[in-house]
């Protein structure tokens, strides 16, 4: 059955108002994209133009990312066990709503600004870098193809993460527990993407071909172990 | 649309809103309720009484589709309780949890707002209107709901299961925690809504809540009790009775009451007062008052015995420790 539409676009609309107001989930979304933008344009502004040849066989902006994979994990965590805690979960599950939409516009609520804040922590990361980096350095950090590696693999990131994020915190009876349970399940795709940026994996179309696919049968695999793990009447009468 | 009112009409001429056979839930080894059956009929405020852990949260859960049966059978607005029919069901009912559950950090406007998407309700904005209305929040709209008082967060709560007009409204425990004058406000919402005759299951402790507000009342403690009008049950559950007070003892009460029409029988309470067993109060007080006066007795009072429903819940409940005493 397709999931409705209105019933999805106000749950997104509630979990995004919701953020807005919660000054944690902010600084979670904040700190750590600043975090991975200061210290490398930092690194990179000291570089001399000399640091131009061996960056050209490296892949170092694809570290960044680790952002899309990072900052969902808060979001994804807090989604169900947030609102058990709130008492919010049991008059919400007492309207229409089916599961697979309850989880799909609470992945949505996550995606969206997780995705924009890596796209925007990348673009002012590749803007400072042009203006500000050595001309040499500029252009052997700043290549075409790590470019659309960015802009494809950071939604596919996103998305996965948060999928083990909400599956997480659908067991879960503690946000922070959570998190950090979700973190540690997101690291094995943080340690690829960062294999990748030094060389370690080699960074071919074949290679990139074969992650994207993995990560978007792991993303459909996401949705659908998310929502059978969400255990309705274990989420309302458990106390624990 | 005018279809869908026609189809509603006909279910509420032609089946109870909601029916249980035989209904039970148990998490594992322990038993929330078991082999609870009643009718609710719609346009009927139907109060579920019964001590802490006696179920009837479990119940609403339950028949709200939050919670699956472990056994018996039931139809709620018209449609079997079964997991295929959970989101139409839900579609035509509303709870109430005990606990608001508002999102704290939105305005009442905002959760309003999401919770009518939810329920697909056309001209969202007209109901949310209307439903403020309501329950006297119309100035509140913008007001975050972590600002507003517990009883005001109550009637928020209220607005939102009021959004989808829906043919059965369970409140579980509406007026637990809230202070007399808020409780108060909330009957009187309660009662408004039942002479809009919408069909109303309450779960609560306050007997005179449902003395007040219920047409029948079915009390639990794991099984089901009783069921009835509170009048037809203070009847069932105690002897019809006269209590008379006179001023000095009677030297012979026995001749005084013995032979009198409708009278079963009498009891001393305490120096100058008696109770008599009557099988009809009207028939038996003129008798009695006369044969008092011929006895010379000087008559203070005669009055029928007033029993309340917390006699009748407190009589069924003491009988369950006294049999089950853990």
């Amino acid at each position: 059955m397709r999931p409705h539409t209105r019933r999805v676009r106000a749950i997104v609309r509630k979990e995004l108002s919701e953020y807005r107001r919660n000054t944690n989930i902010i600084y979670a979304i904040a700190i750590l994209p600043l975090i991975f933008l200061i210290q490398p344009l930092v690194q990179v502004f000291a570089l001399p133009t000399s640091a131009s040849v061996p960056l050209r066989h490296e892949h170092v902006l694809l570290y960044m990312l680790a952002i899309p994979v990072l900052v969902p994990v808060t979001l994804g965590a807090y989604s169900i066990v947030g609102e058990r805690l709130q008492g919010t979960l049991e008059p919400v599950l007492g309207t229409p709503i089916r599961r697979d939409e309850l989880l799909l516009g609470k992945a949505l609520a996550a995606f969206l600004p997780s995705v924009c804040v890596a796209y925007s922590v990348f673009a002012v990361f590749v803007a400072a870098v042009e203006l500000f980096a050595r001309p040499g350095v500029a252009s052997a950090l700043i290549q075409g193809p790590e470019l659309l590696a960015q802009l494809l693999f950071t939604p596919l990131l996103a998305a996965w993460s948060i999928w083990v994020g909400i599956a997480v915190s659908a067991r879960s009876s503690d946000p922070r527990n959570a998190a950090q349970v979700s973190l540690l399940m997101s690291l094995p795709t943080v340690a690829v993407t960062t294999l990748v940026a030094f060389n370690v994996i080699p960074a071919t179309l074949g290679v990139a071909l074969g992650l994207g696919t993995a990560l978007l049968f792991l993303v459909g695999l996401g949705w659908r172990v998310a929502s059978a793990i969400f255990d309705r009447e274990r989420l309302i009468t458990s106390t624990t | 649309m005018l279809e869908e009112t026609s189809a509603v009409a006909d279910r509420k001429r032609n089946a109870p809103a909601i029916s249980v056979r035989g209904l039970g839930k148990r998490f594992g080894d322990r038993v929330a309720f078991d082999d609870v059956s009643f009718d609710v009929g719609y346009g009927e405020v139907f109060g579920f009484l019964g001590p802490n852990g006696a179920g009837k949260t479990t119940t609403v859960r339950t028949l709200g589709t939050l919670l699956a049966p472990s056994s018996g059978s039931a139809e709620v607005a018209g449609l079997p309780l079964k997991p295929e029919n959970g989101v139409e069901i839900r579609r035509r009912i509303a709870i109430m949890p005990e606990s608001p559950g508002l999102y704290l950090r939105l305005s009442v406007g905002e959760n309003l707002r999401c919770f009518a998407d939810l329920y697909e309700v056309p001209d969202p904005s007209g109901r949310i209107d209307r439903v403020l209305r309501a329950v006297n929040l119309v100035g509140r709209v913008r007001d975050a709901c972590g600002t507003l008082s517990k009883g005001l967060r109550q009637r928020v709560a209220l607005a939102r299961a009021l959004l989808s007009d829906p043919e059965v409204l369970f409140l579980d425990e509406p007026t637990a925690g809230l202070d007399p004058a808020a409780a108060r406000d909330v009957h009187d919402l309660i009662d408004g809504l039942r002479q809009g005759g919408t069909t109303i299951f309450l779960t609560t402790h306050r007997l005179e809540e449902a003395e007040r507000l219920c047409d029948r009342v079915a009390i639990l403690s794991t099984t089901l009790r009783t069921i009835g009008r509170p009048s037809d049950l203070r009847d069932q559950q105690f002897e019809r009775a006269l209590m008379i007070k006179i001023v000095e003892p009677l030297p012979d009460p026995d001749s005084v009451f013995s032979g009198l029409p409708a009278v079963d029988g009498w009891h001393q309470d305490g120096l100058a007062g008696y109770v008599l067993a009557v099988s009809d109060g009207a028939i038996a007080a003129p008798s009695v008052a006369r044969a008092l006066v011929d006895a010379g007795a000087d008559v203070l009072s005669i009055s029928p015995s007033r029993h309340s429903l917390e006699d009748v819940y407190l009589t069924l409940i003491d009988e369950d420790h006294e049999a089950d005493p853990r």
